[in-house]
């Protein structure tokens, strides 16, 4: 083998030895920079492997000195963060929720946070853009169930509506058909009567006995004028915002089978800033009151 | 007249190109002072470039309460970029491309007119490196000198010598950086940071940074730079065309070259004599007289050097000089330069440069002190309100790049019996008057709602109009009014 090494002319440098048809390999060497840079890193490691968690072992593996793992920077992270909205949220919590508008650095921290606490919790069934959904009412509209003052909406957010807390606000429809306290005829004649509150073309007959029929077993929760009742959740028939749907069919789907949806209560699962701060974005959504 | 004869240098152009064998550890250039003209230029340039760098975050300019009053200032916290009277917001960034776009066909002309000037006297790795020979020649004395410290066995004096050198390069090192940070916070409170230990770890780390960079290049890389590193020598031969003025050994004139004996004849030889001085002042370690390369900052300390010579040999100046490429093949020394400075490559490079400081011009002297946004809500596109009425939510951002508090009007147009507020906090705002504090953004919800007999439709054109009250500037955005099918 050693016969072969042999000094190219024009480079000086010696060759390796091999030979492809006459081409000769030149043994070159590493530049400097290149190899201390190699040696730098090889050292980077060794250090690396003493202070951070390296080697997999058995059933385990190398701490390193310094115990990190990723899964305590994030829980880090975490606790940083929330650390670092600790003054806002404390002056969130502390403060009369009417007042917090006042307060120009907590009110627009309560609207963001608000905004993507919505997101994640809320948006499900009252949609992105708080718009709602049959069934799921519009958070942006000047319509409230149960009212649209920051205190009303602190409380349904808190205790929900018809959930399993015993605070929960609860109203009831009842299902007039199904539970035998109309019937069919009185049931189309009442539906006939609500949509003419609200709109002019209606057969003037069924208007005048469905309104009979209105005031004896209507009334008392959405009213005489049937422009609703807050303490029972009972909506404005009189307005051009429907619940579940504004058409006949759904009307008589409505008094046959009553209605109850369902909003959680929050308070056992968000701490209070973050519902604070879902309250108060929902009321800022143009609708508030 | 007795001249002294001319001392014949011992030096090889060590970074010429067929000098320059690789994986060979470099050759250091230790280049002789020169003296004359272009060395005294060269230090009027390095004083005054230095002192551009040095002075200008000191120098105060007064824009009113609410904001700094340093001339120029990199404000990264607040984004804002100071320049005496401009003032440049992020968003206007491209008064910035702008500015770099006039610079770089600043440098084509001036490449096309003298070569590389820019290399040669102003740029910075120019400026340092000649600061650090020269820290390094009123330590270690002139080439010869330097050459035998070199040789020399590690002593006493050595050692102190070389301490002493890269001490005083380390401190203008830090010097370098240590002025570069004023550029990026007010001047005096960093100043007083900087030494009390109270400022930032990244003023403390920006300075270390470029005073390793400013020492490693000026001091130990110098030519390696321009050479490898920078990949203007290697674009300027676009640049560069038969009537540049460049550095030029009249090779005519000068060959053939070789050592002249006092009192013969100058009709046997060419006027070189071979004495070397060219090279051995040479910063880049060439040889001028194999012609234009591209390792020649064209710094012109061998006219210095030659001129010299020619004095001392009773021959005209200007064997090596500026001139054209075509100027190099005159046999005749007093032959006049003639320069052709006007001429299509450099009209149109002027064109240009003209064309982008007007655009930059026009569009600074119209700059807008009010900038609106209006966003039309999507999610939902329209809200059905009680009463039938339709509603539509805006948000409406308003930028006041003026120092001092505005108060804004908004006003509606192309819907009828409108009603409109805005939701800033607190109640709603009927008034659509927002104020927008000094050099701010506010962004505020506009509402808007229409009686459902006076819905336009699906959709509907409308401005926002928005009215400064003071200047009475306005700013009309216009967006669209959105309702359900008719």
């Amino acid at each position: 083998m050693t016969e072969n090494f042999e000094k190219d002319e024009f480079s000086g440098t010696q060759t390796t030895g091999h030979e492809w048809d006459g081409i000769k390999e030149l043994d070159t060497p590493m530049p400097r920079w290149w190899l201390w840079t190699m040696y730098a890193t090889i050292i980077w490691a060794i250090g690396y492997w003493i202070i951070m968690p390296a080697w997999p072992m058995v059933s385990s593996f190398t701490k390193g000195v310094i115990g990190y793992s990723s899964r305590g920077s994030l829980e880090q992270a975490l606790a940083d963060a929330s650390a670092a909205h600790a003054t806002d949220r404390a002056a969130l919590v502390t403060m009369e929720l009417s007042a917090v508008k006042d307060d120009a650095r907590t009110y627009q921290y309560a609207l963001q946070g608000g905004k993507s606490a919505f997101a994640v919790n809320c948006s499900q069934c009252h949609g992105s853009g708080a718009q709602g959904a049959p069934g799921f009412p519009n958070l942006n509209d000047d319509d409230w169930l149960w009212g649209g003052s920051v205190d009303k909406i602190y409380e349904t957010v808190k205790y929900g509506i018809r959930s399993d807390h015993d605070e929960t606000r609860l109203g009831e429809m009842p299902a007039f058909l199904d539970d035998e306290l109309l019937t069919r005829p009185e049931i189309s004649d009442v539906a006939d009567y609500v949509l003419s509150l609200s709109q002019s073309n209606s057969d003037a007959d069924a208007v005048a006995r469905g309104k009979t029929v209105f005031v004896e077993e209507c009334a008392s929760c959405h009213g005489d004028k049937a422009t609703g009742l807050r303490e029972f959740g009972a909506p404005n028939l009189t307005d051009a915002i429907w619940f579940y749907g504004g058409d006949k069919k759904t009307i008589v789907r409505t008094i046959s089978k009553g209605r109850a949806n369902v909003m959680p209560a929050w308070v056992d699962r968000l701490d209070d800033s973050t519902i604070r701060q879902m309250t108060l974005f929902v009321h800022s959504l143009g609708g508030g009151e | 007249m007795s001249k002294s004869a001319v001392e014949n240098v011992d030096v090889s152009p060590v970074n010429k190109k067929e000098n320059r064998a690789m994986f060979e550890k470099r050759e250091k250039i230790q280049p002789k002072k020169a003296r004359g003209d272009f060395r005294r230029l060269k230090w009027i340039i390095m004083g005054a470039t230095l002192a551009v760098y040095y002075m200008t975050p000191w120098i105060r300019w007064d824009r009113g309460v609410n904001a700094p009053d340093q001339a120029v200032l990199v404000d990264l916290a607040r984004e804002r970029f100071y320049f005496f009277f401009i003032e440049i917001w992020p968003q206007e960034v491209y008064y910035i491309t702008g500015l770099l776009i006039m610079a770089a066909v600043a440098l084509f002309l001036v490449t096309a007119l003298f070569g590389r000037a820019w290399c040669g006297y102003s740029c910075p790795q120019t400026v340092w490196t000649d600061l650090f020979i020269y820290v390094e020649r009123l330590i270690e004395g002139d080439r010869n000198a330097r050459l035998k410290l070199d040789k020399a066995p590690m002593s006493g004096s050595k050692f102190g010598k070389r301490l002493l050198k890269h001490s005083i390069w380390i401190v203008i090192g830090v010097l370098t950086g240590g002025a570069w940070v004023f550029y990026f916070a007010d001047a005096p409170t960093l100043l007083k940071e900087l030494v009390t230990l109270e400022a930032a770890t990244i003023a403390y780390s920006s300075i270390a940074v470029l005073a390793a960079a400013t020492y490693v290049f000026g001091g130990l890389m110098r030519e390696q730079v321009c050479t490898y590193m920078c990949p203007w020598p290697r674009l300027q031969g676009a640049m560069v065309g038969d009537e540049t003025l460049t550095v030029t050994y009249h090779g005519a004139r000068g060959e053939p070259r070789g050592p002249h004996k006092k009192g013969t004849s100058w009709e046997d030889g060419g006027h070189c004599i071979d004495c070397n001085q060219c090279v051995a002042v040479c910063p880049m370690g060439i040889d001028i007289r194999d012609g234009l390369q591209m390792e020649c900052i064209t710094c012109a300390l061998c006219i210095d050097a030659c001129n010299d010579v020619m004095d001392k040999v009773d021959l005209p100046r200007g064997l090596i000089s500026y001139d054209t490429y075509t100027g190099q093949f005159v046999t005749d020394p007093n032959k006049k330069l003639k320069v052709r400075l006007i001429r299509p490559r450099t009209i149109i490079y002027g064109l240009i440069l003209a064309l982008v400081g007007a655009i930059m011009l026009v569009t600074m002297l119209n700059r807008s002190i009010l900038d609106v946004n209006v966003i039309r809500d999507r999610n939902p596109l329209f809200v059905t309100l009680s009463d039938g009425s339709i509603r539509n939510g805006y948000t409406v951002k308003i930028l006041n790049k003026t120092h001092e508090a505005r108060h804004y009007k908004i006003d509606i147009q192309g819907l009828n019996n409108a009603q409109s507020w805005l939701q800033v906090d607190g109640p709603r705002n009927h008034a659509l008057t927002v104020t927008v504090p000094e050099d701010a953004l506010s962004s505020v919800k506009l509402f808007i709602s229409v009686p459902s007999a006076d819905v336009p439709g699906k959709t509907q054109d409308i401005d926002v109009i928005v009215t400064d009250m003071e200047s009475a500037e306005t700013e009309t955005q216009t967006t669209s009014f959105k309702g359900p099918d008719k």
